[in-house]
C-alpha cells in the first residue's frame, strides 16, 4: 500500500494502534468517539422508548393493567432518568458534535482528544452503575427522575448507586463541555473568524458552556443526596433543621439549564439544515449565533419556576415567572429567523428538511406550551398534571430528538458515505410526526382537565385520552422502527453518496465521505462562508 | 499512529481554567447552603462555631499557605531549567498537604471522640441550627480534604513526570496547570476557614 493509498483510507477501515474491537474503545479519533456515542445513546433511547410504551400500556386503562403501582413508579423513574440523563443530555453534542465539530471546524480533532475518550468512558461506567442500581439491592429507584427529598433520603430502593451514576455522567458531560469550547477557542482554521463559524457550532459553543456553569451544581446535590442516606446529614431533612426547599432549588439550577444543554444543540442541527435546503444564505447570522449565547444565560436565571407551588414568597414567583419569559425571546428570534430563510427560498423537500420542520412545528408548541407553565397564575392550575408531560415532550421529544432525527438524515451520506431510501425516510418522518401529535397533543388536554402526572391510577372520565394518547405511543414506535430499518438498510446497501449529496457548504463536505482518519486528505481551505452556496453545485461534480 | 504532536499551550491553560469553574461551582452550592442557613440559624452558628479549635485552623491556613508558596516557586524553578530544586519544591508542597491532612484527622478525631458527627446521638439531642453547623462542617472541609488528597496525588504525578524528564522547562504545562489547581484548593479553604473558625 502506497502512501497516498493509505491517506485515503476512510476512518472506519485506518485502525490506528490497537485492532478489532480496541481500535474503537481505545481510539482517540473524534468521529469514532462520535460514533460510540452515537450507538450508546441510541442503544439507551430504545430502552426508554420500551419503557415508556410500557407505561403507556398500563394507563390504557384504570386500575392495574399489567403492572403494579410500585413497578410503575419504577417505571417511570427509569424512563426519566434513562432518557434525561443518558440519551438526551449527551444525545447531540456527544455523538454529532463529536464527528462533526471539529470537521467544521477544518481541524484534525478536538483539542482534548484523551479527555474526549475519558469521557465516553465515563459515560459507560455511569451507565454501568445506573444498570446496576435497576437490578440489585431492593428494587429499581422510584424517586421520579428528580430524586425529590424527603422520599429519595428514605426510600429503600437503590437510589445510592443511581445517584453516584448520575453524578459520573455529570462529570462525563463537563470534559465533553470543556473539550468543545477548547477546540472552537483553539482549533478554528486560520481564516475562520468568529463570525465565519458554522452556526452548528456556535450552538454546541453555548451548550458547552452550561455544561461546564450548571453541571457541578448537580454533582453536588446529587452528592449530598448520597451523604444524606449514608450519613444522615440532615441538610434538607427539616427534623433536624434543613428545608427541603433548597433541594429543589439546587436540582433545578442545574436541571433547568440541562433543558438548553438538550435543545441548543438541536437549534444548531435545525440551523445547519434549513438553508442548505432553502439554497439560502442563513438570515440573521449574528442574530442565531447570540441568541444561542442568549438562550444559554437567561436559561439559566429560570430554575425556580418549577417551584411556584413549593412556597416561595411571591416576590420571587413574580420574577421567575417574568426571566421564564424572557427565555422565549432569543428562542423566538430562532424561529424567525428559519422562517425567514425558507421564505423565498428555493425548497428541496428532502428528508433532512421535514426533520427541521417538524421541529420547528412541535418546538413552537412545546414553547408556547412552556408561556403556561411558565406564568405563575396559570401554572397553579397545571403544575404537577400531564400538561406538563405533554409540554415537555414536546419541547423534548419533539425539539431536541427530531433535531437529532434530523442531523442524522442530514449527515449519514457523510458518516457511511452511502444513502438511505428517501421515499422511506419520509414515510417513516410522517408516521412519527402524527403519531407524536397523537400521543402528545392528549396530554396537554388530559392536565387542564386536571389529570395529575406520575399517576398509576386514574378516574375513568380521563380513560379516553388516555386510549388515545397509548394509540398514539404505537404509531410513534412504528415510525421509529421503520426510520431506524431504513437507516440501517442505507449503511448495509445504500447506494454511494459522494462527498456532498446536499450540495452544501461548510467544511466538512469538502472531504470524503467517510471522511479519511484525520478528516481532510490535504489541508482544507476556506474558500467560502458556511452558507454561500453561489457557485457550489460545481463541487457535486467531483462525486 | 499519527498524533497532533504540536501541544497547544493556551488550549491547556483554556481547559485547566474551564476546570477549575467546575470545582468553584461544586463548592458553590455548598456555600448557598452555608449561607442560608447561617441567614436562618445566626445565634446557633454563632455558639457551635465556637466549639471549632481555632489554633488547629489556624495552622492549618498556614500549612497550605506555605504549600502554595513551594508549588509557586517549583514552577518558576522548572521555567529557569532546576530540575532538582523544581522535585525538592514539589516533595515539600507534598508533605505539607500529607501535614494538613494529619492535622485535619486528628481534629475530626477530636470532634468524634466527643460524639459530634452526623446523625450521632449526642449531636442530634442539640438544637436544629447546631446539627446543620457540624452537617455543614464535615461535608464541606471532608470535601475540601478529599480535594487535598486528590491534589497531593496529582503532584506526585507530576513529580514522576519531572523526575522522567516528560515534563521539561520548554514544557512545563502539566506542573503550571497543577499549580493553578493546587492553588484552588487553597482558595476554597482561605473561604472555609473563616467561615467556620472565625466569622460565626
Amino acid at each position: 500500500m502506497n502512501s497516498s493509498e493509505s491517506k485515503t483510507l476512510s476512518f472506519w477501515e485506518d485502525d490506528g494502534r490497537f485492532s478489532g474491537i480496541f481500535s474503537w474503545i481505545f481510539t482517540t479519533d473524534h468521529k469514532r468517539i462520535g460514533l460510540l456515542y452515537l450507538y450508546s445513546v441510541l442503544s439507551l433511547f430504545a430502552v426508554g422508548v420500551v419503557i415508556g410504551l410500557l407505561m403507556r400500556l398500563e394507563l390504557i386503562a384504570p386500575g392495574s393493567t399489567i403492572v403494579g403501582a410500585q413497578t410503575y413508579n419504577a417505571f417511570f423513574t427509569v424512563h426519566g432518568v434513562v432518557m434525561i440523563f443518558l440519551f438526551v443530555i449527551p444525545s447531540i453534542p456527544a455523538s454529532l458534535g463529536n464527528l462533526f465539530l471539529p470537521m467544521q471546524l477544518g481541524a484534525e480533532d478536538v483539542a482534548f482528544p484523551r479527555i474526549n475518550l475519558l469521557s465516553w468512558w465515563l459515560y459507560i461506567i455511569g451507565l454501568i452503575l445506573i444498570l446496576i442500581s435497576l437490578f440489585t439491592g431492593q428494587g429499581a429507584p422510584d424517586t421520579g427522575w428528580t430524586f425529590y427529598v424527603p422520599f429519595s433520603e428514605y426510600t429503600t430502593t437503590n437510589v445510592n448507586v443511581a445517584v453516584i451514576g448520575v453524578f459520573i455522567l455529570g462529570f462525563s458531560s463537563i470534559l465533553t463541555g470543556l473539550n468543545f469550547i477548547t477546540t472552537i477557542h483553539r482549533m478554528r482554521i486560520p481564516g475562520m473568524k468568529w463570525t465565519k463559524i458554522p452556526l452548528f457550532g456556535w450552538a454546541l459553543y453555548a451548550t458547552g458552556w452550561i455544561q461546564v456553569l450548571a453541571t457541578p451544581i448537580l454533582g453536588i446535590t446529587v452528592l449530598l443526596i448520597f451523604i444524606e442516606r449514608t450519613m444522615g446529614v440532615g441538610l434538607f431533612d427539616p427534623a433536624k433543621g434543613g428545608d427541603p426547599v433548597l433541594y429543589q432549588h439546587l436540582f433545578w439550577i442545574y436541571s433547568h439549564p440541562a433543558v438548553y444543554i438538550m435543545v441548543v444543540p438541536a437549534m444548531g442541527v435545525v440551523t445547519e439544515i434549513i438553508p442548505v435546503f432553502a439554497r439560502k444564505h442563513i438570515f440573521g447570522y449574528k442574530a442565531i449565533a447570540l441568541s444561542s449565547l442568549g438562550i444559554a444565560f437567561a436559561g439559566s436565571l429560570v430554575w425556580a419556576h418549577h417551584m411556584f407551588t413549593s412556597g416561595m414568597s411571591d416576590t420571587a414567583v413574580m420574577i421567575f415567572s417574568f426571566l421564564t419569559f424572557i427565555v422565549a425571546i432569543p428562542s423566538a428570534v430562532k424561529v424567525f429567523n428559519w422562517v425567514a430563510t425558507l421564505y423565498k427560498g428555493s425548497i428541496v423537500l428532502e428528508p433532512p428538511l421535514l426533520y427541521a420542520l417538524a421541529f420547528i412545528f412541535l418546538f413552537s408548541i412545546g414553547g408556547l406550551t412552556g408561556l403556561v407553565v411558565g406564568a405563575a397564575g396559570t401554572d397553579i392550575h397545571v403544575h404537577d398534571t400531564y400538561f406538563v408531560v405533554g409540554h415537555f415532550h414536546y419541547t423534548i421529544f419533539g425539539g431536541t430528538v427530531f433535531g437529532m432525527f434530523g442531523g442524522l438524515h442530514y449527515w449519514f451520506p457523510k458518516i457511511y458515505g452511502k444513502m438511505y431510501n428517501k421515499r422511506v425516510a419520509t414515510t417513516a418522518w410522517g408516521i412519527l410526526f402524527i403519531g407524536f401529535n397523537v400521543l402528545y397533543f392528549p396530554m396537554l388536554v388530559l392536565g387542564i382537565m386536571g389529570m395529575p402526572r406520575r399517576y398509576f391510577d386514574y378516574l375513568p372520565e380521563y380513560q379516553l385520552g388516555h386510549v388515545v394518547s397509548t394509540v398514539g405511543s404505537w404509531i410513534v414506535a412504528v415510525g421509529l422502527i421503520l426510520m431506524f430499518y431504513n437507516l440501517y438498510r442505507g449503511i448495509k446497501n445504500g447506494e454511494p453518496a459522494g462527498k456532498n449529496p446536499w450540495n452544501a457548504a461548510t467544511l466538512e463536505w469538502t472531504t470524503l465521505s467517510p471522511p479519511p482518519k484525520l478528516n481532510f486528505i490535504e489541508e482544507p481551505e476556506l474558500t467560502r462562508g458556511p452558507y454561500e452556496y453561489k457557485g457550489i453545485e460545481d463541487d457535486a461534480q467531483y462525486q | 499512529m499519527t498524533h497532533n504532536i504540536n501541544k497547544d499551550y493556551i488550549g491547556a491553560k483554556i481547559g485547566m481554567w474551564l476546570f477549575l469553574f467546575t470545582e468553584i461551582l461544586l463548592f458553590g452550592g455548598l456555600f448557598v447552603l452555608y449561607s442560608v442557613y447561617l441567614h436562618r440559624y445566626p445565634d446557633e452558628f454563632h455558639l457551635a462555631g465556637q466549639e471549632l479549635n481555632v489554633y488547629f485552623g489556624t495552622a492549618n491556613t498556614l500549612v497550605l499557605l506555605t504549600s502554595s508558596f513551594s508549588m509557586a516557586l517549583s514552577i518558576t524553578a522548572l521555567q529557569k531549567e532546576n530540575k532538582k530544586l523544581c522535585m525538592v519544591l514539589l516533595i515539600i508542597t507534598m508533605v505539607l498537604a500529607c501535614v494538613f491532612l494529619v492535622n485535619k484527622y486528628f481534629e475530626w478525631g477530636a470532634k468524634i471522640h466527643h460524639g459530634i458527627y452526623p446523625d450521632s446521638p449526642t449531636l442530634l439531642e442539640r438544637p436544629k441550627g447546631e446539627i446543620i453547623f457540624f452537617g455543614l462542617y464535615y461535608i464541606m472541609t471532608g470535601l475540601h480534604g478529599l480535594h487535598v488528597l486528590i491534589g497531593a496525588l496529582i503532584i506526585f504525578v507530576v513529580l514522576v513526570l519531572v523526575a522522567k524528564n516528560r515534563v521539561t522547562s520548554s514544557d512545563f504545562v502539566a506542573v503550571e496547570n497543577t499549580g493553578l489547581y493546587w492553588h484552588l484548593v487553597d482558595m476554597i479553604w482561605i473561604y472555609l476557614f473563616p467561615l467556620f473558625y472565625l466569622v460565626v
